[in-house]
């Protein structure tokens, strides 16, 4: 089978060259979640902290997978049911946070479940960053708060030294009612799962018949996954293609113990096949979503080393919250204001001035007397040449904390506010909030810069760059309190 | 290039100062006209008689017509000042120079603040407008970045530089407890501070200053010219401001144990005054106590301790009302309260009555010592504005 080739005048593309999926830090109990309702539930669902949304979390997501490969990066495809922004792009802001070239497109892919294998099928298709993030909920204590996630995957589509071929694609629409959510509303709405799981048993024929007719030997294929937001229909549609394809089906766990990730589901399921897939293994991805559709992988030998941290690994780790702390996060409930006044707007024309590091945590070395400074300075604090800077980028560097405070007065969505003052290893210090602080601080702890939203005023998400604490993830270390655990 | 000294060209006449308190039943105003009263009634003037006139005020009003309009001041030159925590201070410099020049005979420098119509808790301050970017941190969460820093720097445990806070707190307490005119006159108890509700990083509310309403006043003319005025006058002997660069949070010499503005400016006073061994020279000194480890620290910076010593000092008593150098003997920010563009004044004030032996029950001895300091510092750790002033009571 040959790589496929894209429309007239585009590049070919090869395949997958980097991927990555990012679960953010807290974990909560569907136990906790079902007792609300006089009800009971199984297993933990992945949850993102206060300051993240779908941007920070593709981001983060993105971050590894594009770090030394940004002039490579060819377009940014963004994935979520869950836009910070309707009339404006966040794919931008992920482009920004990314610090890639100008010269891409960066586009959103409408708030819909299939956005995210769409993502995958436009980058294998042009080439390009898919990003799929998502974060989902539902009514207070009901199923879609129960199985619904927080999560991230991104996947680097190019020419060059891919991992994994893309060997097919295909895809069938229909149109018919099986979940809907009124654009805005943050709860969605089903059908009775049994008419969609026939819908989609039939459009699952659909597919392995188009993809047979373009040339995908089914029998060849190792392992696949399959996902959707239809629980019923993914178990159907999953056993039915055990049967054609004789293949191994991958990732049937995943919403038990991470939960379903809306549009982000494709990603996780993608990067789970990839995260132990062997060499010369075919892998098929499939979508139930408005229809079906199907990427069609062959791993190569770079699989081998050039893998992310494992799903899985990051799954069986996490901070156990409270069903409380989940509803205050996301705004279910409102929590006390603090007596102080809240933020002011961030002003659109300072941010854009600032927006090398204000977006994209650069800063400036100075060419006479090497100091780094944050935001690059007109003016060196060390030697006061003026406009002798370089850009340089903290993004990515590990630093030290100097001092720390954790501040029980100043205005923060989830307070208190834990700042430090953090030198990078490269050099270069600056003040910032900290953000996922399990454990005690201390002078000389090591973080990490992420990137996080503040708060949103007048509509307009402040996001900026704050650091976490680099905690061991050996398997030697004791299990994260209540996560993974039956309630 | 050289700043030059005024040492003994500029005399404080009368002066003024309200009780500083949460004056929820009186505007800044009312304060600022109670201030300049006193002062004017002290030198037997009449505002008509003052050339030029200085407010500081941090948030409490714009342009020197929110002095001239309450005053009702007709024809007269009127300027607002601001320099963060300095900015009573700046209007006492602003008049001085005034005076010094030639400029004017008579001017006056009027501190006020209103921080209690804000319904919220802590100082806050104004913002321009920027990116979000900027932490957004509390006051006392920035000098909370002291503690650490200065622990691990000098191997200090948490819990003897704990005592060390409590004791500053305690100390300025028992002195405004003697002070009709503080925020807060009782004493409190160690065992209250150190159990008071949590703020920022180590400090809890009895390490922070009190966020109070005020204002003070002072009527400065030439020297050679102060002895047409009744009582004793004041001689300024040194002012000294340095602004910091910002560039703390940046630069990695700095690491959170001094207030590199503090040390340059009192150079500059010291040198300015003739002093060369403070803390046997000043009979007293008013410093910016804003929270408890500000106050530690700044007894390095401004030479009363050798570094890494300052919480053996304190712990020692050196800096009590009876020890070696009272320090904020009335009160301090602390227990006085904290008006931002009064309390450099209100320091200024208390070397007024200490230095003039009308301190009352809280009065240190200034026989043979006739100098005294005062010191603000505006902004945070590495990103502040420092004034010092020394004053004596006779010239020469």
């Amino acid at each position: 089978m040959q790589p496929s080739t894209t429309q007239a005048g585009r590049r070919p593309v090869a395949g997958i060259v980097a991927y990555n999926a990012y679960l953010p830090a807290y974990r909560l109990q569907r136990g906790e979640i079902a007792a609300a309702v006089g009800s009971s539930a199984r297993g933990a669902r992945c949850v993102s902290g206060y300051d993240e949304d779908s941007t920070t979390l593709g981001v983060a997501a993105a971050l590894p997978v594009v770090r030394g490969r940004e002039p490579t990066v060819g377009g940014v495809w963004l994935a979520t049911t869950d836009p910070v922004y309707a009339d404006k792009t966040n794919a931008t802001t992920v482009h920004a946070a990314l610090d890639l070239q100008p010269g891409m497109i960066a586009a959103d892919l409408g708030a819909t479940l299939r956005s995210g294998i769409v993502a995958l099928l436009v980058a294998a298709r042009d080439g390009g960053l898919a990003v799929l993030a998502d974060r989902r909920g539902g009514p207070a204590g009901g199923v879609d708060e129960r199985a619904g996630a927080d999560a991230a995957a991104a996947f680097l589509f190019g020419d060059r030294d891919p991992l994994a071929y893309v060997t097919g694609t295909a895809s069938v629409t229909a149109e018919f009612i099986d979940r809907w959510r009124t654009p805005g509303a943050p709860d969605g709405a089903a059908w009775e799962e049994r008419f969609g799981e026939q819908r989609y048993a039939e459009l699952a024929g659909q597919l392995l018949a188009r993809l047979s007719e373009a040339g995908v030997e089914l029998g060849g294929v190792g392992r696949f996954a399959v996902t959707g937001i239809n629980a019923r229909a993914v178990r159907s549609v999953a056993s039915a293609v055990r049967k054609a394809t004789g293949a191994e089906l991958e990732g049937d766990d995943l919403p038990d113990i991470i939960g379903n990730a809306g549009a982000a589901q494709a990603g996780l399921a993608l990067a789970s096949l990839l995260d132990t897939a062997r060499a010369g293994e075919t892998l098929l991805l499939i979508s139930l979503a408005d229809g079906a559709d199907a990427l069609v992988l062959r791993a190569a030998d770079a699989i081998a080393d050039r893998r992310g941290e494992p799903l899985r690994a990051q799954a069986d780790r996490g901070v156990a919250i409270g069903y409380p702390q989940y509803l205050l996060w996301r705004e279910r409930i409102t929590a006390e204001r603090p007596r102080r006044p809240d933020p002011d707007r961030p002003s659109a024309p300072f941010a854009w001035r600032n927006r090398r590091y204000k977006l994209s945590l650069a800063g400036g070395r100075c060419r006479k007397c090497g100091a780094i400074q944050f935001p690059l300075p007109r003016i060196c604090y060390q030697c006061h040449a003026a406009d002798e800077f370089e850009s340089v980028s903290a993004s990515g560097q590990a630093a030290r904390i100097v001092t720390f405070t954790v501040d029980r007065l100043a205005f923060s969505l989830s307070p208190p506010l834990v700042s430090a003052i953090v030198a990078f290893e490269q050099g270069g210090r600056l003040q910032c909030e900290l953000t996922d602080v399990r454990q005690p601080l201390h002078v000389g702890d090591v973080v990490v810069p992420t990137f996080r939203r503040g708060a949103t005023v007048g509509g307009i998400r402040n996001y900026l760059w704050k650091a976490r604490p680099v905690y061991p993830t050996t398997s030697a270390a004791p299990g994260p309190p209540g996560a993974e655990r039956e309630s | 290039m050289a700043q030059h000294s005024l040492r003994d060209r500029v005399a404080i006449i009368s002066m003024g100062c309200t009780r500083f308190a949460e004056h929820f039943d009186r505007s800044a105003d009312e304060l600022a006209i109670e201030a300049v009263t006193e002062a004017l009634d002290g030198a037997g003037l009449t505002c008509d008689d003052i050339d030029a006139f200085w407010l500081g005020t941090y948030v409490s009003g714009i342009s020197g017509m929110a002095l001239a309009r309450p005053l009702r001041l007709v024809g007269k030159p009127v300027t607002r000042v601001e320099n963060m925590c300095a900015t009573g201070s700046e209007a006492l410099r602003a008049a001085v120079y005034a005076v010094a020049c030639g400029a004017v005979d008579v001017a006056m420098a009027v501190g006020a603040e209103k921080l209690k119509d804000s319904g919220y808790a802590g100082l806050i301050s104004p913002r321009t407008q920027d990116d979000g970017t900027r932490v957004n941190t509390s006051a006392p969460a920035n000098f909370s970045l002291l503690a650490p820093a200065y622990q691990t720097r000098y191997g200090v445990t948490r819990d003897v530089f704990r005592a060390a806070m409590t004791h500053v707190a305690w100390k300025n307490h028992a002195n405004g407890a003697l002070n009709p005119r503080a925020q807060f006159r009782r004493e409190v108890s160690k065992e209250s501070i150190e159990r008071s509700p949590a703020v920022a990083g180590e400090l809890g509310v009895l390490d922070c200053s009190g966020v109070a309403d005020g204002a003070a006043a002072a009527i400065v003319t030439r020297a050679e010219d102060a002895h047409k005025y009744p009582g004793t006058p004041l001689y300024i002997k040194a002012l000294s401001l340095v602004t910091g660069d910002g560039s703390g949070a940046a630069d990695p010499r700095y690491d959170y144990t001094s207030f590199p503005e503090v040390v340059e400016c009192a150079r500059e006073a010291y040198a300015q005054a003739g002093i060369t061994d403070p803390r046997r020279e000043l009979a007293l000194a008013e410093v910016h106590d804003c929270f408890t480890p500000t106050e530690i620290v700044l007894m390095e910076d401004l030479g009363f301790a050798r570094r890494g010593n300052a919480w053996r000092d304190v712990l020692d008593g050196v800096y009590d009302r009876d020890g070696e150098l009272p320090v904020n003997p009335d009160g301090g920010l602390k227990s006085f309260g904290h008006p931002v563009g009064a309390s450099g004044l209100r320091m200024i004030y208390e070397c007024w009555l200490q230095l003039r032996g009308q301190a009352g029950a809280r009065q240190v001895a200034t026989a043979h010592r006739g100098l005294a300091l005062t010191q603000n510092l505006g902004g945070a750790p590495g990103d502040c504005v420092c004034f010092i002033s020394v004053v004596g009571s006779k010239p020469g």
